[in-house]
């Protein structure tokens, strides 16, 4: 029989803070991380509001113990990946087989964009410094070799649903016993690259995001990271660690309809929703909390509250999408969502979807409008759909320790 | 892990596709760029929607529709694809304009074009494929990662038909910024002479190899993968029992081994260790190499997997290969990919001429 896949730590930076405890705060007392760029240097800097991790990579240099010349996905996903490795309680993984699986959209732009500045001016120039790590792979590897994981390293790139990928496939190479830990999430810096990219697709809100909201505008961009141990249950068993819940089901599907936008029926998001409980062998009233995708463009809001609506029917679970707090961290929000939506579990709470006014009225969902504790959170979805037609759900369960 | 291949395709700076006498006449190139022989694409993608593509998608794309065909398989039940860079080309402009422009009117179109999965997603389009898409964008374990998915896959779900690749482009960009590194040598008079002269620094390649793979047994398999390893950053002790434990877990020994094919790229600073290791480790094996065929970049293995499979399917080692001759027959080969010293790879294959 194939082991559970335990998760024992989790750790993240974003917008609204730079631990889960600063996250959990944030969320309880509905403090958005939305507002204008200090730290990236834009013309757009004064117009179109973010959600920018409020450290310069000086600062999270300092914190981190790493080079401050890094690429800054690289400096925020150590930031990240540390804490979900202090927070796991494992005093050392080198007995492991220990794997580091990271998803990333940008990789090492932030740094090669300045890079572009010379070198379009006279190609000779450029400090070479500044591209050196713009490879997906390389910011994966300055994390990883940080955290002192060699035995196995991946990234992944699916845009806005790679980090959750990540999750998925290492979940998949512990149970198929290729692996016993596997820090996996991921890591985005906000960059010109792609703040001038969505922009000019039309799809940015200059005002702070409304996700699930009728009157929505667009998403808000966000930088961040978040990454979850997982182990095995030997791993856990030896190591006497405290399991914060399992990965109990997964799907990665594609909505094979168009480069950019999702098929209005969400047919994607549905399938991927629907696999992920097939495979949990839950019933979908036993899903307590849904981490919504929800970028509050018109488009994916409507194409997964479409869906939603089509696999839950007239019993929806609280839903919520925490990208009003963070923006959309695109290849990190997956390892950030679920990361919070770990901490549901954990807190026996849900998030607020901040500055809904009113439904969308194809579909009639109203998400969780205040930070709930106290309520029994027992399974929890968390969706993460990118361009491509890349959808990912996936379902963590709550899990009694001394059974575990 | 016991994984068949179905059916392959391969567009590189060799001809590799309509491929009928292996490598017989192989192409040399002079300076330090080999650029892939592509096909007429009209054949494979609808006219109107080739446009829209950059090089790497229609590589990639083209690359994975030779494989089905092969396989005789309509549609897959799912698409992963290993890429290194990813979609340069696309990158590269939105970045000009965007730095050009001053972040002022630019055409969303590059960009959408530049995430590495738009090669997987636009096969899943195309084929209308909704299953499993997955990319994976590390460097010179992108294609192994990518197979290692597909194995899992086919353990739980041996019937299914998983289409595997790897694919990198070169562009103007990314060429004039390798070679201010200094792993690229400036000049080389012909790529196939490459291993002649020992020099520092190698050759900058492209290409695309894509495969249909199951976990069920057929009667027209060309090849079957039984183990697959990556070794990051090991120092050479690490290496060789790495390599050893790798045989050890696929339970054979080193001199059942017919044939090694050995990503030896051309480069002195480290082709020496690389040599070393494999007489050291199959010292009665014949020896194969590829670099100078390729080229490097992040997934020339999925080239070598490719050459590999052709080799085992045609029960023969092209002359240009050749490295050095034992003269065995060709049962088990071993792909091993180091990659500039920090990243190795082994994938074990056998020949599936005794299977059924």
């Amino acid at each position: 029989m194939k082991t559970r896949v335990h998760v024992v730590g989790a750790g993240v930076i974003s917008a609204i803070g730079n631990s889960q405890a600063e996250s959990l705060e944030a969320f309880r007392q509905e403090t958005s991380g939305i507002g204008y760029m200090t730290v990236l240097d834009s013309i757009h800097k004064n117009k179109l509001p973010v959600g920018e991790v409020r450290l310069t990579n000086q600062q999270l240099s300092e914190r981190t113990g790493a080079g401050a010349e890094l690429t800054r996905t690289a400096l925020l996903g150590l930031h990240a990946a540390q804490e979900a490795k202090h927070d796991s309680g494992i005093s050392s993984w080198s007995q492991w087989r220990t794997g580091f699986i990271s998803g990333t959209t940008v990789g090492g732009m932030d740094k090669t964009e300045d890079f572009f500045l010379d070198f379009i001016q006279d190609t000779s120039t450029g400090d070479l410094g500044k591209v050196v790590n713009h490879a997906c792979g390389r910011s994966t590897e300055l994390i990883a070799d940080a955290l002192g994981v060699n035995h196995f390293v991946s990234t992944i790139n699916t845009a806005c649903s790679s980090s959750v990928n990540s999750i998925i496939y290492g979940a998949r190479l512990i149970a198929g016993g290729k692996l016993d830990i596997v820090v996996a999430g991921g890591t985005d810096a906000l960059t010109r690259f792609t703040l001038n990219g969505f922009n000019s697709l039309l799809i940015l809100d200059h005002a702070p995001c409304r996700p699930f909201d009728a009157n929505r505008g667009g998403l808000n961009l966000g930088e961040g990271a978040g990454y979850v141990v997982l182990v095995s249950d030997a791993v856990r068993k030896h190591e006497k660690l405290i399991s914060k819940c399992t990965v109990s089901g997964f799907a990665n599907t594609n909505d094979a309809f168009h480069q950019t936008a999702s098929s209005p029926d969400g047919k994607g998001s549905f399938a991927a929703m629907q696999q992920a409980l097939l495979k949990s062998g839950l019933q979908p009233e036993a899903i307590d909390y849904i981490n919504l995708h929800g970028t509050a463009t018109l488009n994916n809001d409507l194409s997964e509250g479409t869906a939603v609506k089509r696999l839950f029917g007239d019993t929806i679970p609280r839903v919520s999408s925490t990208k009003a707090f963070t923006g959309h961290t695109l290849g990190a929000s997956g390892g950030m969502e679920a990361v919070f939506s770990v901490m549901a579990i954990q807190h026996q709470c849900v998030f607020p979807n901040l500055r809904f006014q009113e439904p969308i009225p194809e579909v009639g969902i109203v998400p969780q409008l205040q930070f709930e504790k106290g309520i029994g959170v027992r399974h929890v979805m968390s969706n993460s759909f990118g361009f491509g037609g890349n959808c990912s759900s996936i379902i963590f369960s709550a899990v009694k320790n001394d059974q575990a | 892990m016991a994984v068949y291949i179905k059916g392959m395709g391969a567009i590189s700076p060799q001809k590799t596709w309509d491929d009928e006498t292996l490598l017989s006449q192989a192409v040399g190139y002079r300076g330090n760029r080999l650029t892939c022989i592509e096909p007429d694409y009209n054949q494979w993608i609808d006219a109107r929607t080739i446009r829209r593509m950059s090089r790497i998608i229609k590589m990639g794309v083209t690359a994975a529709f030779m494989a089905l065909k092969e396989a005789g398989v309509e549609r897959p039940d799912g698409i992963i694809t290993g890429t290194g860079l990813g979609c340069l080309e696309d990158t590269g402009i939105f970045l000009m304009k965007m730095t050009e422009s001053s972040e002022m009117a630019l055409n969303p179109t590059p960009f959408i074009q530049s995430t590495h999965n738009t090669i997987g997603s636009q096969m899943a389009l195309l084929l209308q494929c909704q299953q499993y898409n997955q990319t994976y964008a590390h460097e010179s374990f992108s294609f192994e990662s990518a197979l290692l998915d597909a194995s899992l896959q086919l353990e739980d779900y041996p019937d299914q038909n998983i289409v595997v690749g790897g694919v990198d482009e070169i562009t103007e960009i990314s060429h004039t910024v390798y070679r201010r590194f200094p792993v690229f040598r400036r000049e080389v008079n012909n790529t196939l002479t490459l291993f002649e002269s020992d020099e520092p620094g190698t050759i900058h390649g492209e290409g695309a190899a894509f495969f249909v793979l199951s976990g069920k047994r057929g009667e027209h398999d060309l090849a079957r993968i039984e183990a697959l390893t990556t070794l990051y950053k090991p120092d050479g002790h690490q290496l060789k029992t790495g390599i050893k434990k790798f045989l050890d877990d696929a339970g054979i020994s080193p001199d059942a081994i017919d044939l090694v094919l050995v990503g030896k790229s051309g480069d002195a600073t480290h082709d020496q260790e690389t040599e070393n290791t494999t007489t050291s480790f199959f010292p009665s094996s014949s020896i194969g190499l590829f670099k100078h065929l390729c080229g490097e970049y992040p997934t020339a293995s999925a080239f070598g997997l490719w050459l590999a499979a052709r080799m085992l399917q045609a029960h023969h080692t092209p002359d240009v290969v050749v490295y050095r001759d034992t003269g065995r027959a060709l049962n088990n080969v071993l792909l091993y990919n180091p990659y500039f010293g920090t990243h190795h790879s082994l994938i074990l294959l056998k020949s599936c001429r005794d299977t059924l």
